[in-house]
């Protein structure tokens, strides 16, 4: 058995055990940065272990390493490291998070590598199970605040309806199809003559189960509440590594066993990456809590991001990977300046409280405004170059209305990410914001410049995109 | 196991398995009463996907639905346990479990 294959999960689940068992044994109330730091490390560890690894199938074909699970899973991991490193800055004499919390992180990253090696719909299940019912956890973490407990209850019976449809789906396939591997179950579709009706209902149960995790319309109805209730740094995980293991599953088995059936789910795929980018846009409007706007703006990103999908070409999958990219990039430089509003170490959450900004603390104000900027798409900042390839992918499919939708959601779009930017220069000031802790201020300042300087890193990112989209295409 | 199916097909299982299905997802969306009632549904939902595959297996000759099932039915446990911790720590704070206080959050 070829275990090498599955190293960096392997080393991630120890050293998540490992750390486990050193927080239990530190005094109580200082385990949080040690746990914080270990998992940081393992994480990096494991960063390097996931770059190197070589790449095959395993497990009796029930795992899979090739360039598009290496990409899927770095940008877990980066997801994971952000979110850590802002909970060590969020912790103050108000707000407190159990040492768990960075290895709840770190579980629910493992999760999301499994489902990005995932070639057996066992895999994907169990994957997709390991990375929610952390994330459970993690919403409801702030065990003395009503909102947190609230957002982990909504989170979870949503979450887990959702597992059970996913989980109804793929009992239908594997019943229709005969096995649950990937491969033989594209060839059982590619020798059909006529496709059994249990087969494309199981297919369209496992997409709900996926939109679902993607919070895409009409799923969605649980992300502004959650995305409200939980923990700041929880909520910019939420907004980043679960999202890209649903996508890199959606990828997977969109391009493998469902893809000689592409003409029957493009539709829905087109359907519900256009009420996506809409709903995204135009809900967000009214807001006036900033974590809930970030909410509306994750599902409208998450729309771009399936309009690449909707292409079902290699040019769309690179697009898609790019997106998520540069998403995870200046949604963590957005949530680093969330993690800062902070007066008298108290956490104010209103769009109002940005007010003047520029002038009480210009380095944040700067990044948030860059953030916002590239969130539109404007160049050269990151957004635009994945914005322009899903568009240029569309176009070459010739998903016209589809650009037209998403055109129209991204000028709207643009109205409410500006008002931020307005409200931060050009409003009366608010009281000043505390001095952010220097985990907060490192991640904000990182993710700022790399949102700038994307452009430098454009080639071997979209290389890399390209290579991953090949080996999963073909 | 293997006779009985034989005997009578497939289709009175999968019929079952639907109707705990529906029974399920209704009992989440009607329920406006209690939580605890929509975590028996959600195990509901799960136990049709659970008979689904057993009887699958058993008419495919092919075990891994059955290995798929013993899986689902530890998550199953995990799932429970995580979902009554979230529903104390909630009721802790509101002081209630009932469907429509479940909602401070608006907008």
């Amino acid at each position: 058995m070829n275990w090498i294959l599955a190293l960096p999960e392997i080393v991630l689940a120890v050293s998540g055990l490992l750390i486990l068992s050193v927080g239990v044994l530190t005094k109580k109330g200082h385990a949080f940065l040690p746990s914080a730091t270990l998992s940081i490390a393992a994480f990096v560890v494991t960063g390097f272990l996931v770059a190197l690894s070589p790449g095959g199938v395993g497990y009796d074909g029930l795992f899979v390493v090739d360039a598009f699970a290496r990409f899927i899973k770095l940008l877990a991991i980066v997801g994971g490291v952000v979110a850590i490193a802002l909970s060590v800055g969020y912790t103050n004499e108000h707000r407190e998070l159990p040492f768990e919390m960075p290895i709840l992180v770190l579980f629910s990253t493992l999760g999301a590598m499994v489902m990005a090696s995932s070639t057996n719909l066992m895999t994907l299940f169990v994957g997709l199970e390991l990375s929610s019912l952390a994330i459970y956890v993690l919403c409801a973490l702030e065990r003395d605040r009503l909102g947190s407990a609230e957002a982990g209850l909504k989170y979870f019976i949503l979450g887990s309806l959702a597992s059970g449809l996913l989980l109804y789906g793929v009992s239908l396939v594997y019943g229709y199809a005969g096995t649950m591997e990937y491969a033989p179950i594209a060839a059982e579709i590619n020798s059909a003559g006529i496709l059994p009706i249990g087969l494309v209902i199981g297919m369209v149960f496992v997409i709900v189960g996926l939109a679902f995790k993607l919070s895409a319309v009409p799923f969605h109805m649980w992300t502004p509440d959650v995305y409200q209730g939980a923990p700041t740094p929880v909520t910019a995980y939420m907004a980043g590594a679960p999202k890209f293991a649903a996508f890199a599953l959606i990828l997977r088995v969109m391009a493998g066993p469902f893809g000689a059936m592409s003409p029957r789910w493009q539709l829905l795929i087109e359907v519900i990456a256009a009420l996506s980018m809409l709903f995204g846009s135009f809900a967000a409007i009214p807001q006036r809590n900033i974590k809930r706007l970030m909410a509306y703006s994750s599902i409208g990103h998450m729309g771009y991001a399936m309009m690449g999908l909707a292409a079902a070409s290699p040019a769309g999958t690179t697009g898609t990977l790019v997106y998520l990219t540069t998403y995870l990039i200046m949604n963590a430089g957005t949530f680093g300046v969330i993690t800062a509003m902070r007066r008298q170490g108290r956490e104010v959450t209103e769009i109002s409280d940005i007010a003047g900004l520029g002038r009480t603390n210009p380095g944040l104000a700067l990044v948030l405004a860059i953030c916002m900027f590239s969130m539109i798409g404007v160049p050269p900042l990151a957004g635009f170059f994945g914005k322009f390839m899903v568009f240029a992918a569309a176009w070459n499919a010739g998903l016209y209305p589809l650009i037209a939708v998403g055109v129209v959601s991204a000028i709207v779009g643009a109205f409410y990410y500006l008002r931020i930017v307005k409200v931060a220069y050009f409003d009366p000031a608010a009281p000043a914001f505390d001095r952010p802790a220097p985990s907060v201020s490192f991640v904000s300042i990182a993710m700022g410049l790399a949102t700038v300087l994307f452009l430098i890193g454009l080639g071997p990112i979209s290389e890399a995109a390209q290579a991953a989209a090949q080996a999963l295409i073909g | 196991m293997n006779t009985a199916i034989a005997q009578i097909g497939l289709g009175p299982y999968l019929t079952v398995s639907a109707a705990l299905l529906v029974l399920g997802v209704f009992g989440i969306f009607l329920n406006r009463k209690n939580i605890i009632i929509i975590m028996m549904s959600m195990e509901l939902i799960l136990l049709a996907a659970n008979l689904n595959l057993v009887a699958f297996s058993s008419v495919l000759g092919d075990l891994s639905g059955q290995v798929l099932t013993l899986f689902v039915l530890t998550i199953a446990a995990a799932e429970a346990a995580i979902g009554l911790a979230i529903l104390t720590v909630y009721f802790r704070n509101r002081g209630s479990i009932q469907v429509e206080d479940v909602a401070t959050m608006k907008g």
